[in-house]
């Protein structure tokens, strides 16, 4: 009963990341109709902004310490972040401390500016063009934007942590008034999965109940008559596309203290967010976010030792059973509409 | 042939001409005039550093290349001779190889075998490369390997830590200067039990592919012969990336040790994971929670950042060692590069000099004799004390570090420090081991 | 020629000339030249272009005919070799039972993955499609070890039983894969003053029947059952009005390409003897539809220019280091040398992929018919001062 209580958790927390990815790209396919390609790498660059700002914070003065000697047995540096010199040693390092938080604000403005020039700047010139020259062209841009960020913070992970106040975990048990250390959830993975809820309920809101939100909905149903009511749509799109860069950056960032981020993490969200869409059906917002949790869920179930005993190799390959077994049954997934992207 | 004539027509002429009378079957590119596969000619040599230049091993890949560019420095003459100095064997004179330059080529394995085998078989036949070396993961060798057996030219595998490199999968143009998953293990588990005691009960996760079973199988028989259980092995998927739900089901058992058989992005995953949901804090039948790490490797561990704290494991060689070879060996890498190298670096440099010496006393790049000059050969002086390659099936034994995640680092590469030095006796063991059973060596094979 | 139009024949005469001319074509620099490190023309490459020839060729007949979009066609290519691979452990080491083997497993892979995969279209063909590789390629790598040896790789062994042949040659190493006695790995050596022409057994074999494969896929794309393809891509619905049933004709292009797909497998194991399971990774999968569409999906030739390009880059790029950058530069000033090694450093070498992927953009946006359009302009601007009425592109879009 615990184990399953934690997997649900578990379930929940992959979700997360699964959700917010699959929203941000259904956004963007189902306002302009690309099939983007780059959106794992948008997630990726949304990490990297933290590990950006985190080494922003960390810019130093070098002060040599003649008592102790580097590897070389040269005179050791000393290095004192600048934030610690200027505000003082203790909220200095309360400011690197809290360096994920302060990247949400710092990743957002990042984000939409970045998902603005692309739109403008690639993606406006394909709406007319095939989706296999759109996949091809975003292909692209991924693969150069993931090896920028190699070629400037190298190919191995890079730590960022939670603020200090966020580590250790919460104990359900203990508040249960079961034994404690049973049943507890990290502290950072509960924030993680409530932040995803509060993104995912605000683009809702933002779609359901402005008149922005309206226009665009309007817009994704039926494109050219929005156009012919004088309304000018394209700028619009523009900004959703904006928002969804911005959502996957978010997702990116909170997710650092999770994972240590790597220049490849968006290439290995890709295809996983990308089978997450479709099996939530093409164009449909409620459909990825569900299927974003059904497929968290189930996988985690699957990698239980007594689940892989009973189906060896199950947890490699569940999404893939799962997403095969409800394209069969279900011809446009969850909640998909007619007549997107089958031909 | 005459270099006149170079017009199209001119060409066509001659090459019917050369059809007819100078193409001769060769194997390979090694024409039937030389004695073996890419006999050099001239006044050079050229080796092959194949490593992963991308995909998530690229860092280990550029420190690797750094090393060789180093190694390659100090066979030329160049530099300030780095451990040549230290080395037992003065064979090496730094004007290259056999009198002849030392140049080399650089491949990308891209960490997949057949990529890997695309490249090496590219510097064989294309820029006639004589020895293949490199290598950051043990698919990626033993598949290169097989590719030099069949070539004829000779493998100086770098970072392979899985027991087949040497066991099931060895070969007679293979060699390994790495340590293995057997040598980790027992290494590691005198030193599991005198700190965490003999009566502990083990939860493994182990990476689901041949590197991952055959460390999991090592740790798990060394720890067993000390008294320890073992609660469980879970296999995960290469390709995961968030452990948790691999994690939660720890929490659930009575284990009080949970070792990680993961390497790279997987280890450093897994162990952030193992942090977050508490396990360091734990308690279980009266004891601390501890977590093991195998393999571990510098440079990855930095991913993980402060979760590496306290956290034991083994690990080929490191830059804090105080022996004159590593002292000389980090001298001269922090000084070219800025930073301590790792020991993917350490292996691969001292496997070009290993190399080199071989050639020299051998008198020939013959991979047949390089084969008979490096089997049983001793050595001391590359910074693991004394070194023994074993001719039964090209693995050397030397001393094994065991390692510890520092509490208070200096500085960014201050991250291990060293525990224990476990001496080569004590992680010897037979060449027909059951661990590493079923392979044959064959014959050295020249091309 | 052999039932084709002059406009066909003379391009496959183009493609077999290319082919055949290959080693001289591609070595165009003469040994131990600055320029030398662009020769392609060293067995393993040339093997590979033509066998990725192959492999883009049959996704071509499907995704180019009729628009499914297969996401994990690379699945045929690994079943193929690992078929292949099998057959040198148990059998023989004649590559001709090997690609036999390697053809039909990997139809009747494609046959089973086609015929469920065919009952969705669009992008939820293409997520099965992919579901089934992933899926492959994660038991391949895992639970299925004792069939693929995993991460390593199929290999042969001593041990191996090859009922046929021997298990090992009389000096103890594996025997090496053969066309009755002419082994795969020969090469003949052509020295010509500076020049040093490889001629390898193993490439002629594979572009044999590379233009084999060619010449069926000319036929294929000209018969009626390949107008009925193309019928498929402009409008399935109106197909199925006429009363014709699309399925069957999908589902043996599938197979087809699978097929194809298997063939290529075969012979990278017959000149290779490994087979790897990350040879059935979604990224391989992509590969193939990069190479198409960069090519020109649709076009004969366009998937073949496509392979080239990609295992160009792969194989030449990754291998440029800074020390090769100083050599080619070594006239210019110190100074200004440093500065282009400097400039030129982030996408050579390590960051051959960063190079590929500015590449692939380029293309896409400049040329959306792919490299076949840039040469059907190319044409086009030296044929501006001839006779406007002259022949058509050797080739066209199947639309």
């Amino acid at each position: 009963m615990d184990a399953i209580f934690l997997q649900i958790l578990n379930g929940l927390d992959k979700g997360s990341a699964y959700a917010l990815i699959a929203l941000g790209l259904t956004l963007i396919f189902g306002t302009l109709g690309v099939v983007n390609f780059a959106h794992g790498a948008l997630f990726m660059l949304g990490s990297f902004c933290a590990v950006t700002l985190n080494k922003i914070l960390n810019l130093s003065v070098e002060t040599i310490d003649p008592t102790k000697t580097d590897f070389l047995g040269n005179p050791l540096k000393v290095k004192t972040p600048y934030v610690q010199a200027w505000f003082g040693d203790d909220f200095g390092a309360a400011i690197i401390d809290w360096g994920v938080p302060l990247a949400i604000l710092f990743t957002i403005p990042v984000m939409i500016g970045i998902g603005f020039i692309m739109e403008r700047g690639l993606i406006k010139h394909f709406y007319k063009r095939p989706h296999a020259d759109q996949i091809l062209v975003t292909f692209g841009l991924a693969i150069v934007l993931q090896e920028l960020i190699k070629y400037f913070f190298g190919a191995n992970p890079i730590p960022t942590p939670a603020p200090d106040a966020f580590k250790g975990s919460f104990d359900f048990g203990a508040m249960l008034g079961m034994d404690p250390n049973v049943i507890i959830y990290p502290y950072w993975r509960l924030i993680y999965f409530g932040f995803a809820a509060v993104i995912i309920g605000a683009v809702f809101a933002f779609l359901q109940f402005t008149t922005f939100g309206m226009v665009v909905r309007a817009g994704m149903a039926d494109r050219e008559t929005v156009g012919l009511l004088g309304i000018n749509i394209d700028k619009r799109f523009t900004i959703m596309f904006g928002i969804a860069a911005a959502v996957a950056g978010l997702a990116g960032v909170m997710y650092g203290p999770i994972n240590s981020p790597n220049y490849h993490m968006g290439m290995d969200f890709l295809v996983l967010s990308f089978v997450v869409v479709v099996v939530g059906g093409m164009g449909s917002l409620p459909g990825a976010v569900l299927a974003g949790f059904l497929l968290g869920i189930l996988e985690s179930f699957a990698s239980m030792t007594q689940v892989i005993d009973l189906i060896p190799g199950i947890n490699q390959i569940i999404i893939y059973v799962v997403a095969i077994i409800i394209l069969l049954t279900r011809p446009r997934g969850l909640m998909g509409r007619k007549g997107v992207m089958e031909d | 042939m005459s270099k006149t004539n170079m017009t199209r027509r001119g060409v066509l002429k001659t090459g019917a001409v050369a059809g007819a009378g100078v193409a001769l079957p060769t194997i390979f590119t090694a024409s039937s005039a030389a004695a073996y596969m890419n006999e050099p000619t001239g006044g050079s040599v050229t080796l092959g550093f194949n490593v992963p230049q991308t995909g998530p091993y690229a860092d280990e890949g550029a420190d690797e290349l750094r090393a060789y560019e180093l190694a390659v420095e100090h066979l030329n003459g160049g530099g300030d001779g780095g451990m040549m100095n230290t080395f037992s064997s003065k064979a090496l004179k730094g004007n290259g190889i056999l009198g002849k330059k030392v140049e080399y080529v650089s491949g990308d394995t891209q960490t997949k075998s057949d990529a890997a085998r695309a490249s090496a078989k590219s510097m064989i036949e294309k820029d006639g490369a004589i020895m293949i070396t490199g290598g950051s993961s043990s698919g990626v060798a033993i598949a290169v390997q097989g590719l030099c057996q069949e070539a004829g030219v000779i493998f100086m595998a770098g970072l392979t830590h899985s027991n087949d490199t040497t066991g099931k999968d060895k070969k007679a143009n293979g060699f390994r200067h790495f340590f293995n998953a057997y040598m980790s293990g027992a290494a590691l588990a005198p030193v599991l039990a005198a700190r965490y005691g003999k009566d502990r009960k083990a939860y493994h996760l182990t990476a689901d592919y041949t590197w991952g079973w055959t460390q999991e199988e090592s740790i798990k028989a060394a720890t067993e012969a000390l008294g320890w259980t073992t609660v469980n092995t879970v296999k995960t998927p290469l390709s995961q990336t968030d452990f948790s739900s691999y994690i939660t089901p720890v929490l659930q058992t009575d284990a009080d040790v949970l070792i990680l058989n993961h390497y790279g992005g997987n280890m450093v995953n897994s162990l952030t994971n193992a942090v977050q949901f508490g396990l360091r804090e734990k308690q279980v039948n009266g004891k601390n929670f501890e977590i093991v790490v195998p393999l571990f490797s510098r440079l990855m561990a930095r991913g993980a950042g402060e979760n590496i704290k306290g956290i034991l494991g083994s690990t080929n060689w490191h830059w804090s060692l105080q022996d004159e070879g590593s002292k000389a060996f980090v001298k001269s890498f922090g000084t070219k590069y800025g930073f301590p190298p790792s020991q993917a670096a350490h292996t691969v440099y001292c496997q070009t000099l290993l190399y080199a010496d071989a050639a020299e006393r051998a008198g020939t790049f013959n991979p047949c004799g390089i084969g008979e000059a490096l089997e049983g050969f001793e050595f001391d002086g590359l910074g693991n004390g004394k070194t023994l390659y074993r001719a039964d099936d090209h693995q050397c034994f030397k001393d094994v570090l065991v390692v510890k995640g520092k509490e208070n680092p200096t500085s960014e590469f201050d991250i291990l420090e060293v525990v224990e030095v476990t001496p080569v006796e004590q992680v010897t063991y037979a060449p027909d081991h059951p661990m590493f059973a079923g392979g044959n060596l064959g014959t050295c094979n020249p091309g | 020629m052999f039932g084709l139009d002059k406009k066909d024949s003379t391009l496959l005469l183009i493609v077999a000339v290319l082919t055949m001319f290959a080693p001289f074509i591609l070595n165009p620099f003469p040994e131990g030249s600055a320029l030398a490190q662009f020769n392609a023309g060293y067995p393993d490459l040339m093997q590979r272009f033509v066998i990725f020839g192959i492999f883009a060729i049959g996704f071509n007949i499907l995704f180019g005919l009729t628009g499914y979009l297969s996401f994990g066609h690379a699945a045929f290519l690994g079943v193929g070799s690992y078929a292949a691979v099998w057959m040198f452990k148990l059998l023989s080491m004649n590559v001709i039972p090997a690609i036999f083997l390697a053809i039909v497993v990997s139809g009747l892979f494609a046959l089973l993955i086609g015929f469920i995969s065919l009952r969705r279209s669009g992008i939820y063909f293409s997520i099965l499609t992919l579901a089934f590789a992933q899926m492959m390629f994660a038991l391949a790598y895992s639970v299925l070890t004792p069939i693929t040896n995993g991460e390593t790789g199929l290999q042969l062994t001593l041990n191996d039983p090859r009922v046929l042949g021997q298990s090992a040659t009389a000096d103890g190493s594996i025997p090496v894969t053969s066309l009755f006695g002419m082994e795969m790995r020969q090469t003949f050596q052509l020295d010509m003053g500076a020049w040093l022409f490889q001629f390898n057994v193993g490439y002629y074999f594979s572009a044999v029947i590379m233009l084999i494969a060619f010449f069926i896929a000319i036929r294929i794309f000209r018969s009626p059952f390949g107008m009925m393809l193309r019928a498929v891509k402009s409008n399935q619905q109106r197909v199925n009005y006429t009363g014709l049933n699309a399925r069957p004709y999908t589902l043996a292009a599938f197979v087809i390409s699978g097929m194809y797909a298997g063939l290529a497998g075969g012979l990278l194991a017959s000149m290779d003897p490994l087979a790897g399971a990350e040879r059935m990774q979604w990224t391989a999968s992509g590969e193939v539809v990069l190479m198409t569409i960069l090519g020109g999906a649709g076009t004969l030739i366009g998937p073949v220019l496509g392979a080239g390009f990609i295992k160009y880059f792969e194989n030449i790029f990754s291998k440029i280091n800074d020390n090769v950058l100083h050599e080619w530069f070594a006239f210019l000033p110190d100074g200004l040398e440093n500065f282009v090694v400097f400039v030129m450093h982030p996408f050579i070498g390590k960051g051959w992929n960063l190079t590929l992927g500015i590449l692939f953009m380029l293309v896409v946006i400049f040329l959306p018919g792919g490299l076949v359009e840039g040469g059907q302009r190319i044409a086009k601007l030296f044929r501006k001062g001839k006779a406007k009425d002259s022949a058509k592109p050797t080739t066209k879009p199947a639309e």
